[in-house]
């Protein structure tokens, strides 16, 4: 890999940051397509809370921040991160497994 | 202030359609795995996990369409043009994963739909849309970018239409599937319109700048060497 990869690379991630860390406060909070749907024709009521409802995390808020922006923005970050090492972490496992059928 | 959610929860479809979709899901990312490992290499590895971390960011963005409705990115077309059908697979599945896992948006039992949906129907129509579309348009790297659109445009009522589908087989709602299925087709052409500007411009800045990492671009390369 080399150097023009690697910027390369960096203004991805540091794209996928910003937009996740400080836009993402000025993203539309009405229901998407689905959920609106689930509205209007009456079976949004049919919806279960997940088993993870309660995650400190649940709807990109960070339980405990009470800053809106700061809750918000920091949850994008994390969200970032944590995609970022297991996307890394799945294609390094696929990457691994064309060695281990080619050898 | 929270976010809203973006994918199917829990309790809209009964358990045994979740539970054939989650077993047809795990099917389809274990291909995706397999073919996944023939096309990365040194170089096209990290721009497939950036793919991913771009997706999750550009989600949380919902817009607007309607009124009180809003869109989000699926983002099937714009991987599967970046990194190919498989790769775009494992990466939404992935986004789907973490957002279910920690944001609890997306249920776990509908964890199956959703990828089915999403990261399945979305990816793969995309895949045959791009090919087809590159077929009829000039071959240069603006063509990549239209092809992607085009590929987005459609995909996106094509995955609200999986959800359709599921509804029909395994629906808990009282309301008619034809009713829920000619409503999801209407906004989810309107979701499309946005889905298509955003991919667009995304793939045109990658294939303008690292073409020689682009999935859709390499390929040609390939043929005609």
């Amino acid at each position: 890999m080399n150097k023009t990869s690697n910027r390369f690379y960096l203004y991805f991630l540091l794209i996928s940051i910003v937009i996740a860390g400080a836009f993402s406060f000025y993203a539309s909070s009405s229901p998407d397509g689905l959920e609106k749907i689930a509205e209007d024709k009456g079976f949004l009521e049919t919806a279960k809370d997940s088993a993870v409802a309660d995650s400190p995390l649940s709807d990109y808020g960070v339980a405990g921040v009470d800053h809106d922006r700061l809750s918000v923005g920091l949850s994008g970050v994390i969200g970032v991160l944590v995609t970022a090492l297991v996307a890394f972490g799945v294609f390094a496992l696929a990457k691994k497994m064309r060695k281990g059928s080619t050898n | 202030m929270n976010l809203a959610k973006l994918h199917i929860p829990d309790g809209f479809i009964n358990i045994p359609v979740s539970a054939l979709f989650g077993v047809l899901s795990i099917g389809f990312v274990l291909i995706a795995l397999r073919g996944a490992a023939k096309t990365l290499d040194d170089r096209t590895t990290p721009l497939a996990g950036l793919t991913a971390v771009f997706i999750f960011a550009a989600q949380m963005m919902n817009f607007p369409v309607a009124a009180g409705t809003s869109g989000h990115l699926v983002g099937a077309a714009l991987a599967t043009a970046l990194v190919g059908p498989y790769s775009a697979t494992l990466a939404l599945t992935v986004v789907l994963g973490v957002q279910a896992l920690l944001f609890a948006d997306g249920g776990l039992t509908a964890l199956g739909l959703n990828i089915f949906n999403l990261s399945v129907i979305a990816v793969w129509v995309s895949h045959f849309a791009i090919l087809v579309i590159r077929k009829i348009l000039p071959k240069n790297k603006t063509s990549v970018a239209i092809a992607a659109a085009l590929a987005a445009f459609l995909s996106v009522p094509l995955a609200a239409t999986g959800f359709s589908l599921q509804y029909a087989l395994g629906g808990t709602g009282t309301i008619d599937a034809a009713t829920v299925a000619t409503a999801m087709l209407g906004t989810h052409i309107l979701i499309g319109i946005g889905e298509a500007l955003i991919t667009f411009f995304t793939v045109a800045s990658v294939i303008q700048t690292r073409s020689d990492l682009v999935y859709g671009w390499k390929e040609k390369l390939e043929v005609r060497s």
